[in-house]
């Protein structure tokens, strides 16, 4: 934090913050050889690091789709692990390209720190954990408990007012970590933890005895969670915009992985424009034309990327729900590649 | 000839040494105040550009968020100024106390280590190498999460004597509400501290006059305590308490000791306390053996020797290091973010920089605040200093 700070600091006083002097994000990006992602550190099923160093999750195959997109190569990607309470000051600074963090959507950030949001790739709400011993059945029950909540995030201004509009007694306990806030509340130090829903699926697995606990049914918030980039790069801004929405249509007209290069011959010209072999939609991006055929390749369609990370073919088991295609009765949606 | 006059005085001046060195020091002000100018509207200009809030003007929005611990009135619908203020004085507070409470042991252990019996002085030097040599946040985790493990959920509280609960969302004492015949006790504290110096004052003189010695310290406590005393049970104690209640997850009423305050408090007094023990003991051992020498063979006992010769001479080895270690801790207080204790730096440049987005502001005030708390530490101890300096001869 200290050494974000002292660059952002710098930047600032020398002239040289990296929004207003680079509009060359993506320049900046080839010559160095790999794309700096701002990714979670700790959080299963969207940013994570195994045992080997291999990064997974929802946001890690994000940014892995853009560095697909830029070099051809989904591993040219230097995952920098930021905690909430840095991430924003982290991209601000010039620290990474792209902040891909299952980060809420706000007005407030999206106006006052110089970031703009892209897409959203995750639809989330807050709810929270308790133990089954407590009896607890619903949120409205838990006037006066002690909950334990992560610094620096929505999570923790959600709580407030909730609490608030219910008129509840609250005792929050704030760390600066989600590690600092798990482990009190497995210690019993508070009677409940929230957080995004998606973040308790994967939080609760890491719980000493995961069955002693259950996560209540309500959901307070709206939490649109995406990636971010700064003020002031607009092609960069687009760039990554449609990397997502290019992961979306290929999940809607049927573009996988495995059958990516049959489809490059199909006739479909929705599905010719997507892969580049009609167009020159890539080009306008700065990008060579069969960009999204390469994120495709590498990485698969949103679909592919939900369910292996967050989805049936990981531990978290999360349905669609709302996350499913809008024809699909779910709020993903691309606007037309054309 | 006049004119030769005042050409010559002119060089003079030019080479008048103090003359010169004000007009390079002038010179050099005016350039770090040119660069330091240039580099703050520099700084303004480029978060504008980047469309990056800048100013102060954050300071009287809503803050939005909740505090476990607030000494002055404070709601989620308070300021972010509020905020700051609330988390500076949970600095000062865990600082202030961790000072005393690590002077205290500090001293003692400092004592201790040169005891004459074997296994005090072993016992005291093991303490303080292990203590010195582990890192303060490891300490700080172990003891927040000895605190959570040793203390029991609230529906097994720990009773407390007098009416408190102990368990592992903290310590509940009673909350006293005084009545206005208090105010009689309040009074009868203030006339025995009076009395108790009157006496002390009494007392040095008389033996300064006759040699005789009197038990200052047993009749000065038994003022102190005896007079309030009698003044509780004449106006029929004039105090109610609110007692802590356990409720349906937590306990509700008295006085609030959080879990996360006590591990700091701990581990922040135990940890200081070492290194003050080390400067205590380099003080006692800067004093000249003969010194105490002298004084045993004029009669006076261990006790009184260290009291009345050693001390007062050790005493100026021993402030300026002092000094040192009161600002560590006070710098050390803000490892509180680590284990959710709500100071300073975990209040404002946590939630408060990330939900207004304004580093640069809200890191320059934090860094003067320490800096101001740090200049008074160190202008009080100096003022300390200088007195028992004095007693140089
Ligand atoms: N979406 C919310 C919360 C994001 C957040 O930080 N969530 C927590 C819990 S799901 C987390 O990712 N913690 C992991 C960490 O900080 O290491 C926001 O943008 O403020």
């Amino acid at each position: 934090m200290k050494r974000v700070f002292v660059r952002l600091a710098l930047a600032a006083v020398l002239g040289a913050t990296a929004s207003v002097a680079s509009a060359q994000t993506l320049n900046t990006i080839k010559q160095r050889g790999s794309l700096n992602c701002g990714a979670n550190g700790t959080l299963a099923g969207f940013g994570l690091p195994d045992s080997q160093g291999r990064w997974t999750g929802l946001d890690v195959d994000f940014c892995k789709a853009l560095a697909a997109a830029i070099f051809n190569d989904p591993n040219k990607v230097k995952f920098v692990p930021l905690t909430a309470k840095d991430r924003f000051t982290a991209l601000q600074s010039g620290e990474v390209d792209v902040l891909a963090r299952n980060t809420t959507w706000t007005s407030s950030r999206d106006t006052s720190l110089g970031l703009n949001f892209t897409a959203v790739n995750y639809y989330d709400g807050q709810g929270f954990m308790v133990r089954k011993s407590l009896k607890v059945n619903s949120a409205l029950e838990l006037n006066d408990a002690a909950i334990c909540v992560q610094q620096g995030t929505t999570t923790e201004l959600n709580l407030a007012d909730y609490f608030r509009a219910n008129k509840m007694k609250l005792k929050t306990v704030t760390f600066a970590t989600a590690d600092e806030a798990l482990k009190a509340y497995d210690a019993s130090r508070c009677d409940a933890y929230t957080t995004d829903a998606s973040g308790l699926a994967g939080e609760r697995l890491r719980l000493a005895n995961t069955n002693d606990h259950i996560i209540l049914p309500e959901i307070i918030s709206k939490e649109p969670l995406g990636p971010v980039v700064r003020h002031g790069d607009d092609q960069w801004f687009d760039i990554v915009k449609w990397t997502h929405y290019a992961m979306v249509t290929a999940e809607e007209f049927g573009v996988t992985r495995s059958n990516v290069d049959d489809q490059a011959k199909s006739d479909n010209p929705e599905i010719k424009r997507l892969l580049g072999t009609e167009g020159k939609h890539g080009e306008a991006l700065g990008l060579p034309n069969d960009w999204a055929a390469r994120i495709v390749k590498h990485v698969g369609n949103y679909g592919e990327a939900f369910e292996r990370n967050v989805g049936q073919g990981s531990a978290l088991k999360i349905g669609r729900g709302i996350n499913a295609l809008w024809n699909k009765g779910g709020l993903q949606y691309a606007p037309p590649i054309r | 000839m006049s004119a030769v006059d005042t050409g010559r005085s002119r060089t003079a001046l030019i080479y008048n040494p103090r003359i010169r060195g004000f007009v390079y020091q002038a010179l050099l002000c005016a350039a770090i105040a040119f660069l330091a100018w240039g580099a703050i509207s520099n700084a303004i200009d480029n978060l504008a550009r980047a469309k990056i809030a800048s100013g102060f003007g954050f300071w009287h929005n809503t803050a939005g968020f909740d505090i476990s611990q607030t000494l002055i009135e404070y709601s989620t619908t308070s300021t972010y100024g509020r905020a700051f203020w609330v988390g500076l004085l949970n600095t000062l507070l865990v600082a202030g106390l961790g000072i005393v409470l690590a002077t205290v042991l500090g001293f003692i252990i400092g004592i201790a280590r040169l005891s004459t019996n074997w296994l005090v002085a072993r016992l005291a030097g093991v303490y303080v190498e292990l203590i010195r040599n582990l890192p303060l946040l490891l300490q700080l985790l172990f003891w927040y999460n000895a605190v959570l493990k040793v203390l029991p959920e609230v529906r097994d509280s720990f009773l407390v004597p007098g009416g408190g609960l102990l368990n592992n969302r903290g310590l509940f004492l009673p909350q006293p509400v005084f009545h206005e015949r208090f105010l009689a006790v309040a009074a009868a504290l203030a006339v025995a501290i009076v009395l108790a110096v009157a006496y002390r004052v009494f007392a040095k003189r008389r033996q300064m006059r006759t040699g005789q010695p009197a038990p200052v310290l047993i009749v000065a406590a038994a003022m102190v305590i005896g007079l309030p005393l009698a003044a509780l049970i004449v106006t029929g104690f004039p105090v109610d308490f609110t007692y802590p209640e356990r409720g349906r997850f937590n306990v509700r009423g008295g006085i609030e000791v959080l879990p996360e305050f006590m591990a700091l408090l701990f581990g922040l007094v135990i940890y200081t306390a070492a290194f003050i023990a080390e400067v205590v003991r380099a003080g006692i051992q800067a004093v000249a053996k003969g010194q105490a020498e002298a004084a045993y063979s004029l009669g006076l006992r261990p006790g009184p020797t260290l009291r009345l010769v050693v001390m007062p001479q050790a005493m100026r080895v021993i402030v300026p290091p002092l000094t040192s270690q009161y600002l560590n801790l006070t710098k050390n207080s803000s490892l509180a973010v680590a284990i959710g204790y709500p100071d300073l730096v975990q209040i404002f440049t946590g939630t408060v920089l990330n939900q207004t987005g304004q580093a640069i502001e809200v890191v320059v005030i934090t860094m003067a605040v320490y800096l101001t708390i740090s200049l008074v530490t160190s202008l009080l101890m100096n003022l300390y200093n200088r007195r028992v300096s004095l007693a140089e001869r």
